[in-house]
């Protein structure tokens, strides 16, 4: 369909206002997955990735991107072997893609050839949208350090402005600055897929892209679009990401053990691991899938956000935000946390943690869930793929997204590695070291960010 | 009223000012805030001017309550700048926060407001930074990494990657004034403010919060920052001597480029309901909202492709979804950068749209007066279109001398009988956002 500067028909929307004065949207379309692509340092593709993640596999290795073996943390979980230019029509116009929009522009490739968009030639490309949890790209430091180096004065004891702006108009390569703004991402995959619809990116640290997709959700149940791509990318590895999370003690430093290092939930966690890559997502209205003949991976059936507005370094002891959250999506999935069917199951069968083996992460957010879901909290499975992938920060929520559907689609749970002293005050089912058969039909996954925003899903098997 | 979304708070932040009232006096008698640069020395570069606050006018610590001015050690300057803002919204709207009243009931339960705020990438303070590099430094001038990262590293403050981290404007807002709904920050270039006051209203909109602090802000000035807008192509170059007030010429053929300013802004947005129950002074209503994605010739949105239809699609959207059609709309608010890609680019939306009377409608442009905020820009324009339907006049135009068929050529300020405004914004990346916003019934 030829794009028109007139607004296509939207799907009729009525308003209706509720006792207590709340406007409430009617009409709501239902939110199914219909493709899913990521860039991990487990894999770049759907079978390989899940294949690492349900052995157990760590994707742990020292730095190879800067010389970082004086560093505290001298290992993270890096992307390797990645040729981006592969997943592209029109490889010159992205030449200059950044590291993170180079891991998005394969992950959204996967994503959209899954869904078979590119088959669909009643596609109106007005009516894609986007919206990805994007961070930033990685500083170009040799080059950054070089100029200020250059400029400093020594008896001023500060830059020498002058001179600053001359190096840097030398040594800076503008292509590497510009592709640095979190916009650049969505830029190329708009580029590359033809999106002219609705298109945002946020960046709420670690929460970014389960935000992005709660977003995306959100217009979509609206009708203001019929296919979102969502998700997110990042990479803070570079000298002054790591540096920065160093100066913050977040990490952890275990460099005699790095494959080891990242232990979500277990009584000796020190930190954090970093990881990098992307995670996207082909969203659709369940009516625009039909039509299209699609097929449904997974439909979102609630999500839920929340501020904790206390700390910009610490999150509220009692995980008052984070328990918000996820009580908000469970009552727009219509779940009530303390049922539980015929067999004692309660009605949601994954949890996907954001886990990041913090020690303040891993309690506090033990303590959401039980207060969410109260005695049926140790009854629901809960795990935590940063054992294995590290932690993509941005780009967290979008892969533990994926995890959650294709835990569903293939009865597997993935475990959490490196769990092997219990901590006593987390006494929940974390499935440790070995993932697990079982029955998943509803899924949650939570993601938190640095300054408090909360973010929770709910996927849930797609059933007509 | 009941039904709808309203504006009851203005937050601008500017270089005239903190507050709605510098800005909309200079722009009534048409005083242009641009001057050359001065808070770092831009010799050597292609644009030397901006638009900044007097050193003064922003005083932090006193801004934020007592028990808060320990964390503005850990705010950098666009965080400054949103926590001025919201302070300024809140106060205009007659809420009581925590941070007005921390004994008193809040007018908004915490837990149902949100927060949505449009940040840019921040730069890390040159000096700051430098001071820990030059520790590393080798004999021959180059980083010894190793020592960076064994020793160096430690002369920058723990905290110190908390500072510019984008989010940080919304999360000090949030936990100034204990908004614990939903939060987000949205990172899409000059679309930021125009993106972030559209999902403001989605929240409300879907019952999940009853009022949100929404804006945006941005400060360009740090030197990284500023030179990436040069590396970019975006910035007006002016010869040495021109008068800097005269160089920022939206829609005009001879414009260069843009010129950046400090600031941005927050607004009060509240649902109707929400708004009448407290009996609530109201700006505005915020009809409607459209977003979209221009077809750009390369894969980064600087380059916008004669043949787009994207950002008239967006116009049209927001006009058919607040029920009324272009000829309702009074006045635009474009987003007029004088950057000529995306000017040409709003012109040929603006002529689609509004065809014959593209002519007529007065185009009201903010950037000539307080410099292009970047992130923050949406919400200047937008609280400067709340002050129209509010005082139905609109500001001076500044500057242009010819603009492509546009109703945007310089003139004095005027009264005008105004139902509706549209604030459209085009950016760096290809987003657009357009929020349509009507007078409030009688």
């Amino acid at each position: 369909m030829l794009s028109s500067c007139f607004a296509p028909p939207q799907p009729e929307r009525s308003v209706r206002i509720d006792a207590y004065g709340v406007i409430i949207i009617m009409n709501r379309q239902r939110v199914v997955v219909t493709g899913m692509g990521w860039v991990t340092p487990l894999g770049h593709d759907l079978d390989t990735v899940w294949s690492n993640l349900t052995n157990g596999v760590s994707g742990v290795a020292p730095i190879e991107r800067f010389d970082a073996r004086s560093f505290p943390t001298t290992f993270a979980a890096q992307v390797r072997n990645y040729d981006y230019n592969k997943y592209l029509n029109d490889t010159a116009v992205h030449e200059t893609a950044g590291q993170h929009t180079q891991f998005a522009l394969g992950a959204a490739r996967q994503a959209w050839d899954q869904a078979c968009l590119g088959s669909y030639d009643k596609l109106d490309h007005a009516r894609i949208g986007m919206y990805l949890g994007a961070g930033e790209g990685a500083l170009d430091f040799d080059n950054y350090a070089k100029v200020d180096l250059a400029a400093w004065s020594a008896e001023a004891n500060k830059i020498e402005d002058e001179q600053w702006n001359k190096f840097a108009l030398e040594y800076l390569d503008s292509w590497r600055e510009i592709e640095q703004e979190p916009s650049m991402p969505a830029a190329h995959i708009a580029r590359e897929f033809d999106v002219r619809g609705p298109v945002c990116n946020c960046l709420t640290a670690c929460a970014a892209s389960t935000q992005a997709i709660g977003e995306a959700y959100d217009i979509l149940q609206r009708g203001d679009a019929d296919v979102m791509i969502s998700g997110g990318t990042h990479t803070m590895l570079h000298v002054l990401g790591v540096t920065g999370f160093n100066r913050l003690t977040a990490l952890s430093n275990r460099n005699d053990d790095i494959q080891r290092a990242s232990r979500p939930f277990d009584r000796t966690r020190d930190g954090f691991v970093m990881g990098e890559g992307s995670g996207i997502v082909i969203l659709e209205s369940l009516e625009h899938a039909q039509q299209r003949g699609a097929q449904p991976l997974a439909e979102i059936a609630g999500y839920g956000s929340s501020a904790d507005a206390f700390r910009i370094t610490d999150m509220h002891p009692e995980g008052r935000g984070p328990a918000r959250a996820i009580q908000k999506a469970l009552k727009q999935a219509g779940i009530d946390p303390h049922a539980t069917d015929a067999h004692g199951r309660p009605f949601v069968h994954y949890i996907s943690a954001h886990g990041t083996g913090t020690s303040e992460n891993d309690s506090i957010e033990t303590r959401a869930i039980k207060a969410a879901f109260g005695d049926n909290a140790p009854k629901i499975p809960v795990s935590s793929i940063k054992s294995m992938m590290g932690h993509l920060i941005a780009a967290a929520g979008a892969v533990e997204f994926i995890t959650c559907t294709m835990a569903i689609r293939h009865g597997m749970i993935p475990p959490t590695i490196n769990l092997n002293e219990p901590d006593p005050d987390l006494d929940l089912d974390y499935v440790p070291n070995k993932a697990r058969k079982a029955q998943v039909e509803t899924c949650l996954s939570n993601s938190f960010g640095f300054g408090g925003q909360n973010d929770t899903l709910i996927i849930r098997r797609y059933a007509e | 009223m009941s039904d709808s979304v309203v504006i009851t708070g203005l937050g601008p932040v500017t270089a005239y000012g903190i507050g709605i009232a510098p800005l909309w006096n200079a722009m009534l008698e048409g005083r242009s805030a641009i001057g050359p640069i001065t808070v770092f020395d831009p010799t050597g570069l292609p644009c030397r001017i901006a638009a900044t606050m007097p050193d003064d006018v922003l005083e932090i610590r006193k801004i934020v309550p007592k028990s808060y001015r320990k964390a503005t050690k850990v705010m950098c300057r666009d965080v400054e700048l949103a926590v001025a803002a919201a302070a300024a919204a809140v106060d205009d709207a007659g809420v009581v926060t925590k941070a007005v009243d921390p004994d008193a009931e809040p007018t908004i339960d915490p837990d149902r407001f949100g927060c949505h705020i449009g940040a840019g990438l921040i730069s890390a303070d040159v000096n700051e930074l430098a001071q820990a590099l030059i520790t590393s430094r080798t004999d021959s001038g180059g980083l010894d990494i190793g020592h960076w990262g064994e020793q160096g590293m430690q002369n920058l403050t723990p905290l110190w990657l908390l500072k510019y981290l984008p989010n940080m404007l919304a999360c000090h807002v949030t936990i100034v004034h204990d908004c614990r709904g939903p939060s987000n920050t949205i990172t899409c270039c000059e679309a930021s403010s125009g993106l972030s006051i559209g999902e403001s209203l989605r929240v409300i909109e879907r019952g999940d919060a009853d009022a949100c602090l929404t804006g945006g802000a941005e400060y360009k000035l740090n030197p990284l920052t500023f030179l990436r807008q040069i590396f970019a192509g975006r910035l007006a170059t002016a010869a040495n001597g021109a008068d800097p007030t005269t160089i920022m010429r939206p829609f005009d053929p001879d414009s260069t480029g843009t010129v950046l300013g400090e600031g941005g802004g927050i607004l009060v947005l509240e649902s109707g309901r929400n708004a009448a129950d407290r009996s609530a002074n109201v700006y505005c209503e915020v009809a409607s909202f459209a977003a979209s994605q221009s077809r750009c010739a390369d894969a980064t949105g600087l380059n916008i492709t004669p043949d787009d239809e994207s950002l008239a699609t967006a116009m049209k959207q927001a006009i058919d979804r607040a029920g009324i059609a272009p000829q309702d709309i009074d006045a635009v608010i474009p987003f007029g950068s004088g950057v000529p890609n995306n000017d040409a680019a709003e012109a040929r939306a603006l002529r689609t749209v509004f065809g014959n009377r593209a002519i007529e409608i007065p185009l009201v442009t903010t950037i000539p007066f307080a410099g292009n905020c970047a992130a923050g820009n949406g919400a200047v324009a937008l609280a400067v279109g709340a002050m129209c339907l509010k005082q139905q006049k609109i500001p001076a135009r500044l500057n242009t001398t010819a603009a492509d068929g546009l109703n945007a050529t310089a003139g004095p300020a005027s009264d005008m009988a105004l139902r509706s405004v549209m604030v459209s914004t085009t950016s760096q990346g290809g987003q657009n956002a357009v929020v349509v916003l009507r007078a409030p019934a009688a």
